[in-house]
């Protein structure tokens, strides 16, 4: 090619490395990236719009529809946020389920994160290791919900039902078998020099930069700002738990990786006081404007059943007010902007994606490297594109 | 820095460009004028106490009936001691709002968000091009006069309308 002939090249929105359908327009002076386009909105929904129309307690299995490999951080992130709205606050056993099923989500995301980022790199292995043990996190969701990737668990006010016996056997066995597997993925890639030369010094962001361009979550830890929602702004109970927030120096590929792993450590740690701590109680708030009464009481007590029903056509009565609450997700801060207007649709709801606005900062971390590191990078942020269109 | 002081230090800057305040659930709004917000927001990127450096989000609302009809919403983040702060401006419709990703880069997207889907220009902005939807879409779907239902795009199509470009 003739020299300072720049080559335009379109990634995606159907390639297997771009996570979904995520667009990029590259263009490419020889093999360097001087320039990057991204174009979404292939899979937009229209959620906030759809939201709006309907009532608190159906807006709920929409929001798995975001961060569909977390898919209960988004629940989470949604009912917490209504409960601050409503201004109640959960039963302690709630809280601790939540925390448990919320760090499984974590691990689950992490789990396709590191399997699809080693895929695309070329390490084959780890995506068959790492499918593995999320079909025991699923196998578990699918215990306590029904439902196996968009569990829809939570409600606002509490949980759809308390977990059983099975669930807390097979949390038992998974908390003694995880730390065996995660030094399988340890071994595969930490100290493999092919990943450390496809990653190390690849997509540097400086601390600076990545808060300027409105990074968060692992990417932010990963340039060295521990900035973790559920440390300083804690919500639920995570205050109770002893846990640590990984940080890295670089801010490369690399450090972003070593984030994560050290994530899925303490995530299981989380859970392992959790179960330890786990309180009785209700699992539900005891508010017959919010929560649902529970199934036996509705076989037996006609006022159950009506405010059961009434519950289920209508939900809560919210008042009117403006919130916004985040709730630290897979990928970042996932944020929800809830205005109500005292009726019992949401009057607006905005989400604040964190993988949106970490696409659009992907021109800045992938300039003047090759196009094989484009992605590098792009499996680094952990880009889910039912989250940044909606 | 709580936000008892960070009002009374936004209030001794700004005096009257201040209009309004809400504490609710724990999170301070302030409500600030339209003319003044490009100023505020440098003041509070850059002031040393109040540094808030993260812009997390920006949102559209429509208060339909209302006049002004629109609001704009900015969340902002410090990452010294992890505080938040929400800024509100009241925007009429047609009435242009200062951009603010010459302060923020992370600013840049969500503009083009708000006004993709609920049609408020901003300003000075590098790229205000459509996001979400595509370039010959006509309207903005949040705004509440749009109905749920759009356009139905299956209906029968007529040949003759077609123009060549």
């Amino acid at each position: 090619m003739a020299e300072g002939k720049i080559l335009t090249i379109n990634m995606g929105p159907h390639h297997p490395a771009t996570h979904g359908v995520l667009r990029l327009v590259l263009e490419l002076d020889g093999e360097t990236i001087v320039k990057v386009t991204p174009h979404i909105g292939h899979l937009h929904r229209g959620i906030e719009k759809i939201a709006e129309n309907m009532n608190y307690q159906q807006v709920i299995p929409l929001t798995d529809r975001f961060d569909y490999t977390a898919a209960t951080l988004c629940n989470e992130g949604y009912c917490t946020a209504v409960e601050k709205l409503l201004g109640i606050e959960v039963p302690k056993r709630a809280q601790y389920i939540r925390v448990i099923m919320g760090e499984l989500a974590r691990i689950m995301g992490h789990h396709l994160w590191i399997g699809s980022h080693a895929l695309d790199i070329g390490a084959m292995t780890v995506v068959f290791y790492t499918f593995r043990d999320r079909e025991m996190i699923m196998n578990m969701t699918e215990e306590v919900s029904g439902y196996r990737l968009t569990p829809s668990y939570l409600r606002i006010g509490g949980i759809a039902q308390d977990i059983t016996p099975q669930f807390i056997k097979d949390l038992r066995a998974f908390i003694k078998w995880f730390p065996t597997a995660l030094e399988g993925y340890n071994t595969l890639l930490t100290d493999n020099i092919i990943w450390r030369k496809r990653t190390m010094g690849i997509g540097k962001i400086s601390a600076e930069d990545a808060i300027n361009y409105g990074l968060t979550g692992p990417s932010l830890r990963g340039s060295g700002i521990a900035y973790d929602i559920r440390k300083t702004m804690p919500y639920g109970c995570y205050e109770d738990f002893d846990f640590k927030v990984p940080v890295g120096d670089n801010g490369d590929v690399y450090d972003r990786y070593l984030v994560r792993m050290e994530e899925f450590t303490q995530s299981l740690n989380i859970i392992e006081q959790a179960l330890e701590n786990l309180p009785e109680g209700p699992v539900n708030v005891d508010n017959p404007l919010i929560s649902n009464p529970d199934l036996g009481a509705v076989q037996e007590d006609i006022s159950a059943l009506i405010r059961r029903f009434k519950i289920q056509c209508q939900g809560p009565e919210v008042p009117e007010g403006e919130i916004y609450h985040s709730v630290e997700g897979s990928k970042g801060e996932l944020g929800f902007y809830l205005v109500g207007d005292g009726s019992e649709n949401p009057y607006r709801m905005k989400v604040r994606s964190p993988c949106f606005i970490l696409v659009s900062a992907l021109e800045k971390m992938m300039l003047g490297h090759m196009l094989a590191d484009a992605i590098s990078v792009i499996g680094s942020i952990d880009i889910v594109l039912g989250e940044i269109d909606r | 820095m709580d936000n008892a002081k960070v009002l009374e230090q936004l209030k001794g800057e700004f005096g009257d460009a201040i209009i309004d305040d809400v504490d609710f659930r724990g999170d301070l709004t302030v409500i600030v004028s339209l003319e003044k917000l490009h100023d505020i927001m440098l003041y509070l990127h850059d002031d040393k106490a109040l540094h808030y450096d993260l812009l997390s989000d920006v949102v559209g609302i429509d208060k339909m009936p209302r006049e002004p009809r629109f609001e704009v919403a900015y969340v902002l983040h410090s990452m010294d001691d992890f505080r938040r702060l929400l800024v509100k401006v009241m925007v009429p419709i047609d009435v242009e709002v200062p951009t603010v990703t010459d302060i923020w880069n992370s600013a840049n997207w969500p503009e083009r968000e708000v006004y993709d889907l609920m049609g408020i220009t901003f300003s000075g902005h590098p790229d205000m091009r459509r996001l979400l939807m595509w370039d010959d879409f006509d309207g903005h779907p949040l705004r509440k006069d749009f109905p749920l239902k759009g356009k139905d795009f299956d209906e029968k199509w007529d040949p003759s309308t077609i123009q060549v470009l």
